[in-house]
């Protein structure tokens, strides 16, 4: 559903791609994980065009993105994205940032919007802070009501770029829960992530990615278990035995 | 004292016709530099490169050229060009001309204040530019964006003054020809002074009341 064809990307000198090929099924969770600095949140911001890509082609159901062609919003209706920073309105209540897309971009009746946004904020826990703002929600409460906006879209595929690295360690569990209960459902999921308890046991498959290039990729549990490339043995090392 | 006070009964009809010009000449201008304003805004975050340096451009002519010589262009120079403007509508076009290059600035101010994360999330839900300025940004800029504006409003007040150099009779000007024909400096621009002093207040007031709402938040 999702394909990435050989994707080159530099800022500035910097050559941050270094052509990254790679296909995403639907319904597949792929997790995305690599040191900092690797590439791995610049891929996602590149799938749904936050981002431009020198070289490469990348297609969303056959369609080409291009984040300077029209065709740019439907693609980002179709893929929704959840940040690390949640980035919700400040202004706007948990319920009026998970209605904003439909109602603004999708047209739809207000009444319906509603009935659908509190639905979500009950799949997600949170059907009692509807109409709290975001700034009085725990890091973990606006995560999960990041992921409700990103579903209101109706969206084919989520990217989630490291959505519990800014939490506070006990919250971490309440978002991976709701992102489980989606890889559950049958979500096309894009994880970059340094959760190695939930690429384990959530992903289908795992790419390594270090220094702009896939290193190592297969099914979750053979790359995390027995990884066969020595830098991603190294990296899992540090990651899963940081003494 | 009693004499002003008599002096004060005697001018305060005549210096009131003043204070009406004086007040369309600061609303007047006040929107229209609000309007410019926020046009040079938009264009100068727009992230075209033509039209945000054009807008930059435009805002340093404007910064650097005086008010008073601006409204001296219009009124006397124009009418050269064919477009003879009244001296009213050269004064409320001058001044908002004047005053949109700081009010972009202030707006600007604003915009940029909102985290970029939150034009990005916009983004992935679909939200072109315009749309995400209208929902997202513009609501939030403008709580930032008040208490200046509202300082903005009290400067444009005691600046209105200046539409006197080019025959507006406003509250300046009035005070100007009645102490000229009554010799009576003293009583009339102290009353001229108290007058403006008074249409001050509730701007004043009002900066203040939107500061406290601005850090309440």
């Amino acid at each position: 559903m999702i394909e990435l064809t050989d994707i080159y990307k530099s800022f500035g000198k910097v050559e941050v791609l270094k052509g990254i090929s790679a296909s995403i099924a639907k319904r597949e969770v792929v997790c995305i994980i690599g040191p900092s600095g690797s590439g791995k949140s610049t891929i996602l911001r590149c799938i749904n065009g936050l981002e431009s890509y020198d070289r490469g082609d990348i297609r969303i159901e056959g369609i080409r993105v291009d984040r300077n062609a029209p065709s740019i919003v439907s693609v980002r209706t179709q893929v929704s994205m959840v940040f690390q920073r949640f980035n919700l309105f400040p202004h706007r209540t948990a319920l009026e940032n998970v209605i904003a897309g439909p109602i603004y971009v999708k047209k739809e009746p207000r009444a319906e919007a509603l009935e659908r946004g509190r639905a979500l904020l009950e799949r997600v826990g949170l059907s009692e802070k509807a109409d709290v703002y975001p700034p009085q929600l725990s890091g973990g409460q606006q995560q999960r009501v990041a992921i409700a906006r990103a579903l209101a879209m109706q969206p084919k595929a989520i990217l989630f770029d490291e959505p519990t690295s800014a939490l506070d360690p006990e919250l971490v569990g309440d978002v991976l829960g709701v992102m489980r209960k989606l890889a559950d459902d049958g979500m096309t999921m894009v994880v970059v992530t340094h959760e190695m308890a939930f690429a384990k046991d959530v992903a289908d498959r795992v790419l390594f990615i270090d220094g702009g290039v896939i290193v190592e990729q297969g099914p979750a549990k053979s790359v995390l278990n027995q990884p066969q490339h020595a830098r991603t043995q190294d990296f899992l090392r540090r990651v899963l035995h940081p003494l | 004292m009693q004499k002003f006070f008599s002096d004060a009964v005697e001018f305060f009809p005549i210096l009131l016709q003043g204070v009406w010009l004086t007040v369309v000449v600061t609303i007047g201008s006040l929107a229209l530099s609000t309007v410019f304003g926020l046009f040079w805004a938009l264009l100068r975050v727009s992230g075209i490169g033509v039209l945000a340096s054009l807008s930059a451009g435009l805002i340093n002519v404007i910064r650097g050229i005086p008010i008073i010589v601006l409204l001296f262009f219009l009124y006397f120079v124009m009418p050269d060009f064919g477009v003879a403007l009244t001296a009213l509508q050269a004064s409320i076009l001058g001044l908002g001309i004047a005053y949109s290059a700081y009010q972009s600035e202030n707006f600007r101010a604003g915009i940029e204040a909102i985290d970029k994360g939150q034009i990005e999330a916009a983004q992935t839900i679909g939200m072109g530019w315009w749309l995400t300025m209208r929902r997202v940004v513009l609501p939030q800029a403008i709580k930032i964006v008040l208490p200046p504006y509202g300082n903005i409003m009290i400067m444009m007040l005691k600046d209105s003054s200046q539409a006197s150099t080019i025959t507006v009779a406003e509250l300046a000007l009035q005070g100007k020809l009645i102490a000229s024909s009554t010799f009576k400096n003293t009583s009339v621009f102290t009353l001229v002074a108290l007058m403006y002093l008074t249409m001050s207040i509730p701007l004043i007031l009002l900066v203040r009341h939107f500061e406290k709402k601005a850090n309440r938040k």
